[in-house]
C-alpha cells in the first residue's frame, strides 16, 4: 500500500509553491528606500502608534514628529543651533521691561486650505487651548500669559483678559506677568501651534475633546505638509502642503510615518531597505553599527535626564546622609559605558548641558569611601541595620539591566541590600503618584530648551516631584528665576537649584540621555542637536548615495 | 437543529453577560488610570477629562450606562485616541485580523492535513516519525522565534520578501500567515493522523479494501469524512485562538490587525477599548463553536440525536 498518489501531489506541490514564492519575491526590483529617493517619499519610522495629532491634546514624542510637519509656530529653530528664527511671524518687537512681545505675521501666511492665517487666528488657537474642558496637559505653560491662569481655572470667563490680542490681522500682541526669557522658546512648543477655527468648529464646539477635524479627509494645517492618509497602527502618510509660506523651499513631497513600537523589528525593515531612518537604535545593535556603519549611525547628547526618585518620608531614606551615600557610591560611568552602551553621558546633576548657554556647575561625587562614612554616621555601618529597600521600575530590560547593576553596586561599596521590583507601566506611576515606594526609576525629557523645564518639577509640592521633598530656598529660587529678565542672575538662580538638589539628594540623576537614529545615506541635511530637533522642510533626498548599502 | 441552535444561542447570552461584568470591574480595579501619564496633568485637566468621559460618577451608574450604550451597538469613545470610537478601530482593525487568520488557517490545513494522512498511512515507518517530528517543533516553536527566523532568512539574507507591513508591498502577507499558521498546521497532522488512525482500522475501511479500491479512494471517499472529525472540532477554538491570539504576529510584522490594538487597550488602561474588544472576541468564539458544533452534526449522523 505505498501511497504513491500522494507522492505525486506532493511531488506537483514543489514547484507550485517555489514559483508562488518567485512570484512574490523582490529579485533584482528596488527596494521601498531606493523607490521613496525617485518619487520624493521619505520613509520614517514613528515610535508608538500615535493618540492623534490635535496639537492642544497629545502630549507625546511621536505625535510631535508629526506635528512638526503639520503645523508651525510664531517662531522655529534653526536645526543646527538651536536658536529662535522667524516662521509664521516675520518679526518681532519686545518691550523694554521684557513683558510685552508684538508679532508681526508674514503677509503669505497662509492655511493649507488657502485662508490666510491671522493674528485672530491665533487668539482663537489659545483661547481654545486654555479653555478647561478640553483637558490640554500644557495649558499650564500658557500661564505666563496675563490671567491666563484665572482664565484656565474658571476663575474669569472672558478671554479678553487674558495677554493675548490682535492688533490687527497682522500683528499679535503678547502681555506676560514677568519678563520669562525663554518665552520665544516656548512658542516652538506643539501646544502652541495654532488651529483654524473654521475647521474646528465644523466638527465640533471648540472645547470639545475628540472630534474628527484631524482626519485625513478634513484637516487644515499651516505647516509644510498636510494629511494624505491616516491608517491606525499601520501608516500615517502627509503631503507637501502647497499653500506653505516656505512651499518653494520643501524638497520632500511626502513623508510615510510607520509606528513601529519594537526597535528591533525598526532595525530589520532598515536593513531590509524599507525605512530612510530610525526612531531608535536597538541596544543590542548599536556597537555593531559603530563599528561596521558608523556614517549611518546619528547619535547625539539628547535634553534628558534618566534618574532615581527617593521616597524621603521613608524610615531610612529621610536621613540626607543615607540618600548621598546612596548617590556617591553610584559608579555612573560604569553603567553608561558598560551598561547602556549607546552614547548616554554620566549624570552628576539634574539639568543636562545644553551645549548653548546653561551647564549645571554642581555635581554629585563619586566615592564609595565617603558613602561608607556616611552611612556609618548615619547609624548604619556597612549597611548593617538598614531597613529593606526596594528599588521599583516600570518593565523593561533596560530599566532591569541598570538597576541590577545599581543594586550591585549599593551591595558590594555599602553593604546595602535592594530588592528589585518591576512594574508594569500604569501601576507603576500609580505607585509614585500616591508615594507607595521607596526608590523609583525616572526620566524626564526637555520641553523646551531652558532650565527651568527640569528644576521647576522640583518645587514643594510640584505634582510631577513625587519625592515628598521640599525646600523654601528652592522654591524661593524658581521663583525669582521666573520672574526675573536678567539672564545671568536667572542662571545664577538656576546653579544654585541644582546645587540644592545635590546636597539635599532628593533624587540621584543616572545619565543624560542620547538620541540614536540610523540613517539611511541617501537623506540629507539631518543635523543632531540636543533636542533632537529634525524638521523636515530641510530635508533632502539624494539618489545617487542610495546604492550605498 | 433550529432548536439545538436556539438552545445554544440563549446559553451563550449569560456567557457573554458575565464576561462583560467580569471585565467590567476588573479592569477598572487595576491600579492606575486612562490619563495616568509619566508627566502628571494638574488635578484639574484631570478633573475635566473624568467629567468629559463620565469617570466620575459612581461605578455602577458607569456599568449600566455603558451596558444601555452597548446594547445600541455603542462601545463608547477610545480613551487613547481621542478621536476614535471603540466601533471605528474595531471596523478597521478586524478585518486585517480576519484575513491574516484566513491565510492561517488555511495554510495550517493545506498543510496539515495531508501530513497527518500521509503519517497515518504509514504508521512507525520514517514517513510517519519524520513529519510529526516536525510537528512537535512546530508546536513547541513560539510564533516570536519562528517570526524573526523566517525575516532573517526570507527578508534580510534572501532578499525576497518584505519583513514587514500589510498590503503595502506584493509579498507582505506570506510571512506572517506562515507564522502564525505554522503552529496550527502542526496541531492539525497531529490531529488528522490520530483521528485517521482510527478510522482506519474500523471494518468498513476494511472491507473496502478487500473489495480492492486503491489507497487514495479509499482515503478521500471512506476514511477522511470521519477521520477530519477531531480537526472540524479543533477549528472552532482555532478560529477564534487565531483572531483573538494573532497579537505577536501583528507585532512582529506591522501589521494594523485587532490584536494589537487589544493589547495595547490593556496598557493604556482604555477601558472601553479594553471593554470592547473583549465583548467582541467573546462573541466572536461563542459563533465559532457554534460553527463548528453544527459542522460536526453536519458530518457526523451519530450526532443527530433528536432526529431519529
Amino acid at each position: 500500500m505505498t501511497p504513491t498518489y500522494f507522492k505525486r501531489i506532493s511531488l506537483l506541490l514543489i514547484p507550485f509553491l517555489t514559483l508562488g514564492l518567485m512570484a512574490c519575491s523582490k529579485g533584482d526590483s528596488k527596494s521601498q528606500v531606493e523607490l521613496g529617493n525617485e518619487q520624493s517619499i521619505l520613509h520614517l519610522g514613528n515610535g508608538t502608534e500615535i493618540s492623534d495629532v490635535d496639537p492642544h491634546i497629545t502630549t507625546g514624542m511621536p505625535e510631535y514628529h508629526i506635528q512638526m510637519a503639520l503645523f508651525e509656530g510664531l517662531v522655529a529653530k534653526d536645526p543646527k543651533t538651536l536658536e529662535i528664527i522667524p516662521a509664521v511671524a516675520e518679526s518681532w518687537t519686545v518691550s523694554e521691561d521684557g513683558t510685552t512681545y508684538t508679532f508681526k505675521i508674514r503677509d503669505n501666511a497662509k492655511w493649507s486650505d488657502g485662508d490666510a492665517l491671522t493674528a485672530q487666528d491665533f487668539v482663537y488657537s489659545y483661547h481654545r487651548a486654555m479653555m478647561p474642558a478640553l483637558g490640554n496637559q500644557y495649558a499650564y505653560s500658557l500661564y505666563i500669559l496675563e490671567n491666563a491662569e484665572a482664565f484656565h481655572k474658571g476663575e474669569i470667563s472672558d478671554f479678553s483678559q487674558v495677554g493675548i490680542h490682535a492688533i490687527d490681522d497682522k500683528t499679535l500682541e503678547f502681555k506676560l506677568i514677568a519678563p520669562v526669557p525663554y518665552f520665544l522658546k516656548l512658542l516652538d512648543h506643539h501646544s502652541m501651534f495654532p488651529v483654524q477655527q473654521k475647521t474646528v468648529e465644523k466638527f465640533g464646539a471648540m472645547d470639545e475633546r475628540g472630534t474628527k477635524w484631524t482626519r485625513a479627509e478634513n484637516f487644515v494645517g499651516n505647516g509644510a505638509y498636510t494629511i494624505k492618509e491616516w491608517t491606525p497602527n499601520k501608516i500615517f502618510i502627509a503631503e507637501k502642503n502647497p499653500n506653505y509660506w516656505d512651499a518653494d523651499n520643501v524638497s520632500i513631497q511626502q513623508i510615510y510615518f510607520y509606528p513601529v513600537e519594537l526597535a528591533t523589528t525598526e532595525e530589520r525593515m532598515f536593513r531590509a531597505g524599507q525605512l530612510h531612518m530610525t526612531n531608535d537604535v536597538p541596544l543590542e545593535k548599536f556597537a555593531e553599527y559603530k563599528t561596521d556603519a558608523p556614517d549611518m549611525l546619528y547619535t547625539a547628547p539628547y535634553y534628558g535626564t534618566y534618574f532615581y526618585r527617593f521616597n524621603t518620608e521613608n524610615e531610612a531614606l529621610k536621613d540626607v546622609r543615607v540618600r548621598k551615600a546612596l548617590a556617591m557610591a553610584l559608579d555612573r560611568k560604569a553603567i553608561t559605558e558598560r551598561v547602556t552602551k549607546s552614547g548616554e553621558v554620566p549624570a552628576y546633576a539634574l539639568t543636562p548641558p545644553d551645549d548653548y548657554g546653561y551647564k549645571a556647575l554642581a555635581a554629585i561625587e563619586y566615592n564609595p569611601e565617603k558613602a561608607r562614612e556616611l552611612l556609618a554616621e548615619a547609624g548604619y555601618p556597612g549597611g548593617e541595620g538598614i531597613p529593606a529597600l526596594e528599588l521599583m521600575y516600570n518593565t523593561l530590560e533596560s530599566h532591569k539591566k541598570i538597576a541590577l547593576a545599581v543594586q550591585q553596586m549599593w551591595k558590594t561599596e555599602l553593604g546595602v541590600d535592594v530588592t528589585l521590583q518591576n512594574q508594569e507601566w500604569k501601576v507603576y506611576l500609580d505607585r509614585e503618584r500616591t508615594g507607595n515606594f521607596q526608590i523609583s526609576r525616572a526620566a524626564w525629557i526637555g520641553d523646551y530648551l531652558d532650565p527651568s523645564t527640569f528644576l521647576e518639577m522640583f518645587v514643594t509640592d510640584g505634582g510631577n516631584n513625587k519625592t515628598n521633598w521640599g525646600n523654601a530656598r528652592y522654591d524661593e529660587l524658581i521663583n525669582m528665576a521666573a520672574n526675573t529678565g536678567d539672564l545671568d542672575k536667572r542662571f545664577e538662580y538656576f546653579q544654585e537649584a541644582d546645587q540644592i538638589l545635590v546636597d539635599e539628594v532628593p533624587i540621584i540623576p543616572v545619565y543624560y540621555y542620547a538620541s540614536k537614529h540610523l540613517v539611511h545615506p541617501s537623506l540629507k541635511g539631518i543635523n543632531t542637536n540636543v533636542m533632537d530637533y529634525k524638521p523636515y522642510k530641510y530635508m533632502t533626498l539624494v539618489p545617487e548615495s542610495g546604492a550605498a548599502e | 437543529m433550529t432548536k439545538f441552535i436556539f438552545s445554544r444561542v440563549a446559553q451563550a447570552v449569560p456567557v457573554i453577560f458575565i464576561v462583560i461584568t467580569l471585565t467590567f470591574f476588573m479592569v477598572r480595579a487595576a491600579p492606575g488610570g486612562p490619563f495616568d501619564a509619566d508627566r502628571a496633568a494638574p488635578p484639574e485637566v484631570i478633573a475635566a477629562l473624568n467629567a468629559k468621559y463620565n469617570l466620575d460618577a459612581p461605578l455602577y451608574e458607569q456599568f449600566f450606562s455603558y451596558l444601555g450604550d452597548m446594547l445600541h451597538g455603542d462601545l463608547g469613545p477610545s480613551f487613547k485616541y481621542p478621536g476614535r470610537s471603540v466601533n471605528e478601530m474595531i471596523a478597521g482593525g478586524f478585518p486585517v485580523t480576519l484575513e491574516l487568520a484566513t491565510y492561517a488557517i488555511l495554510l495550517a490545513m493545506l498543510i496539515g492535513i495531508p501530513i497527518g494522512i500521509v503519517a497515518a498511512l504509514n504508521t512507525n515507518t520514517a514517513k510517519d516519525y519524520l513529519p510529526m517530528s516536525f510537528a512537535m517543533l512546530g508546536i513547541c516553536l513560539p510564533s516570536f522565534v519562528l517570526g524573526p527566523m523566517l525575516i532573517l532568512i526570507f527578508g534580510i539574507w534572501l532578499e525576497m520578501l518584505p519583513v514587514s507591513g500589510w498590503g503595502q508591498t506584493p509579498g507582505d502577507k506570506i510571512l506572517p500567515a506562515i507564522t502564525l499558521g505554522s503552529t496550527y498546521a502542526a496541531y492539525i497532522a497531529r490531529i488528522t493522523r490520530g483521528g485517521m488512525l482510527e478510522i482506519l482500522s474500523q471494518d468498513y475501511i476494511r472491507t473496502a479494501r478487500a473489495k480492492g479500491l486503491s489507497t487514495p479512494r479509499i482515503v478521500i471517499v471512506h476514511a477522511l469524512r470521519g477521520g477530519i472529525t477531531p480537526v472540524i472540532s479543533f477549528l472552532g477554538p482555532a478560529i477564534a485562538g487565531l483572531i483573538a491570539g494573532s497579537f505577536v504576529v501583528e507585532s512582529i510584522f506591522q501589521i494594523p490587525g485587532l490584536g494589537r490594538f487589544y493589547i495595547q487597550a490593556a496598557f493604556n488602561r482604555d477601558y472601553t477599548m479594553v471593554l470592547g474588544t473583549t465583548i467582541f472576541f467573546s462573541v466572536l468564539i461563542v459563533i465559532f463553536n457554534l460553527l463548528a458544533d453544527l459542522l460536526l452534526v453536519w458530518l457526523n449522523p451519530r450526532l443527530r440525536g433528536g432526529k431519529s
